[in-house]
């Protein structure tokens, strides 16, 4: 009885209180870099796509939401469409999670509203940056050991050149 | 003079409404029909100059009493199978002893018909004073043996409604 | 002097109607104060035109009735809500000379009739749906209005006892030297417990119970349908508030300010102790609910009814 009473008269005491809200549109609170907003495709130093097609993020993204196509051009793979579809996305960031060239990153930027649903569909042009995005100097075919055209086996970072087998031989 | 239009109109109300009491097939509907038939006796009441008394009917039985009929019902949950039940249930036996019943009841009605004033007098508004008076006055019996009754019936309430830990039946 | 009847359900209908719509936009932005958030602050000047939009919004909405459901019943159940409440405001006194449908000598008890057929709308909205939650909802609004319909009308006899009349009118005069609410505060606060059952508010408002049974008793209403439950639900508020108002805060008497006013006043003070109850309590189980009601609220009323009695027998001349 006495708790109710108290009760009531705390809650009337926030009347005073200073209110917690913020006005949206009018005060843009600042978000931290790695809020898991809008997400993007980004490029490594050299200006090439970093996606290499390997589906991990669409295997981790709990809701299904991402869907690509691998394709294949001197050595190199690329997604032939890279597909996110932002209606269903609930923006968990495991994508960026699972991607092993720092290729898809989720941005500080949230306001995508549409009016028609297809538009949330957001195809690999809309995806695709021109720059590095959060980590600037990552570039995955430099530090893997793929064949690519100017980049024979070997001459990756921190990478031994290949041993001839033949020269192991007694 | 109580044959005037408001009398009438209520009068008609109130037959037409426990007509379609008996004829419904749904019982919810059938009490609803019910309810509005209470409505109506109570503005006849009002009419015939006793306003407690219609106000009570309204309470007493349109509010407390009818809703615990229809809280009943809706736990019966009647469907379409139930009425083809009923109308094999509805068979001479069984509406021949209630009818004999109703009809010695409406003989007793024309009798204390036949014997009222036929003007019926004036209308005299009998005030919620004069309802005490004559409840704890002439007609103290009554009411004691009323209570009496219900008394009973919270007893046996209670005991039915207990209770007891570690006992399924009681 | 007074106008014709039509002209007085109008203005009545209007008033009271409008005093809802907007109840719901002040509701929302009191419990925002409350709960140091804004409400709804962006149509009009401080949001004052959200109850518009929203009443716009909902007017719009398709008025759909379940297949499943029981067209008659479901359709009555909204409009005996949205009549019993407004209907209980004929006999409120607002000052003095006036109350919309003049003084009845038993107005008291009409304002209980009503209110004990608008448990109708919710039972059979519960009814008619057709669907378990509804009918859970109404099975508890069933019960728990009945219940808190009996220590409403016990809770009042104290008053009715020393006012001498159901005269809403008379007891609002007898209160010229003391309200009520000082002799008869064991009364008050029954009624008061009461009022927000029988309105079925927060925090007793089990026959919705939001987080259990999806919507309660109008669980399968959409648009203008729904919005006349919560219309009558608000009408509710200011009826009970008002009722307090009269039975117990003196009615329309006070110094300096005209006496509409001062029963605005009130009225108004104890529709912001109603939300703000919202604001802070938590609902209780719905067992809970009757056991307060049954073994603490009936107990309550009864001694308050002896108490007073005994009071006025030994003050008895003679
Ligand atoms: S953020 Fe989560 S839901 Fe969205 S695309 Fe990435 S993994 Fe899927
Ligand atoms: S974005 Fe990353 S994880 Fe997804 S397919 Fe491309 S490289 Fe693989």
């Amino acid at each position: 009885m006495f708790g109710i009473l108290r009760t009531l008269w705390l809650t009337f005491l926030h009347l005073g209180h200073r209110r917690v809200t913020v006005g949206y549109p009018e005060t843009r609170p600042a978000l931290p870099p790695r809020y898991r907003g809008r997400i993007i495709l980004s490029r490594d130093p050299d200006g090439l796509e970093r996606c290499v097609a390997c589906n991990l993020c669409a295997v981790a993204c709990p809701v299904d939401c991402i869907s690509l196509q691998k394709a294949e051009q001197d050595g190199r793979w690329y997604p032939e469409y890279f597909r996110i579809n932002f209606s269903r996305c609930i923006f968990c960031g495991f994508c960026e999670e699972a991607c092993p060239t720092y290729a898809i990153q989720l941005t500080p930027d949230f306001e995508m509203s549409e009016y028609v649903r297809p538009n949330l569909v957001y195809e690999k042009e809309d995806l695709l940056i021109s720059g590095t995005g959060k980590y600037p100097d990552y570039s995955f075919y430099r530090v893997s050991g793929v064949d690519i055209p100017g980049k024979a086996k070997g001459d990756a970072e921190r990478e031994q050149p290949p041993v001839d087998l033949h020269s192991l031989l007694p | 003079m109580i044959l005037n239009a408001p009398f009438l109109l209520f009068a008609l109300v109130a037959v037409w409404a426990t007509f379609m009491v008996v004829t419904r097939a749904v019982a919810i509907h059938a009490l609803l029909y019910l309810v509005v038939a209470l409505l109506a006796l109570a503005c006849i009441f009002d009419v015939l100059g006793a306003p407690f008394a219609a106000i009570l009917e309204v309470i007493v039985y349109a509010g407390a009493i009818m809703v615990l009929f229809v809280f009943v019902v809706m736990m019966l949950n009647l469907g379409r199978p139930d009425r083809l039940r009923e109308n094999t249930w509805i068979t001479p036996r069984t509406w021949v002893g209630p009818g004999i019943l109703a009809a010695l009841l409406l003989a007793a009605l024309a009798d204390a018909l036949a014997m009222a004033p036929p003007d019926g007098g004036p209308v005299v508004v009998i005030d919620t004073r004069q309802v005490g008076l004559a409840l704890y006055g002439p007609y103290v019996l009554m009411v004691e043996l009323a209570s009496f009754l219900l008394l009973a019936g919270l007893v046996s309430a209670f005991r039915i409604g207990r209770h007891i830990r570690g006992e399924d039946a009681p | 002097m007074t106008p014709p009847p039509l002209v007085v359900i109008a203005g009545t209908l209007a008033v009271l109607l409008g005093l809802a719509t907007m109840l719901t936009w002040a509701e929302r932005r009191l419990l925002g104060l409350w709960q140091d958030r804004y409400g709804p602050n962006r149509v009009g000047p401080g949001g004052l035109f959200q109850a518009v939009a929203d009443g716009i919004k909902i007017l719009f909405k398709q008025d759909w009735i379940p297949p499943f459901a029981d067209r008659p019943v479901f359709v009555l159940a909204p409009a005996i809500g949205m009549m019993t409440v407004l209907l209980a405001f004929g006999v409120i006194p607002v000052t003095a000379l006036w109350s919309i449908a003049g003084d009845l000598n038993v107005g008291l008890l009409f304002v209980f009739a009503t209110m004990g057929l608008g448990v109708y709308s919710v039972v059979l909205a519960g009814w008619a749906s057709n669907s378990k939650y509804a009918l859970l909802g109404g099975m508890r609004a069933a019960a728990q209005m009945i219940s808190y319909e009996v220590f409403m009308g016990l809770s009042t006899m104290g008053v009715v006892m020393t006012a001498g009349s159901f005269s809403l009118r008379d007891i609002v005069q007898a209160q010229a030297g003391l309200w009520f609410v000082i002799p008869q505060c064991l009364g008050c606060a029954v009624f008061l417990l009461a009022g927000i059952a029988e309105t079925h508010r927060l925090p007793f408002d089990l026959p919705e119970g939001e987080n259990e049974l999806g919507a309660g008793f109008h669980t399968e209403y959409s648009g203008m349908k729904f919005g006349m439950f919560f219309l009558s639900e608000y009408a509710g508020i200011v009826l009970v508030s008002a009722l307090v108002t009269t039975l117990y805060l003196g009615g329309w008497q006070g110094p300096v300010l005209p006496p509409a006013l001062w029963f605005a006043a009130k009225t108004g003070a104890l529709v912001c102790l109603f939300i703000l109850l919202r604001a802070a309590l938590p609902r209780p189980r719905y067992d809970q609910l009757m056991a307060l009601g049954w073994k603490v609220l009936l107990p309550l009323s009864l001694l308050n009814i002896v108490a007073t009695g005994a009071v006025l027998l030994l003050r008895a001349p003679g």
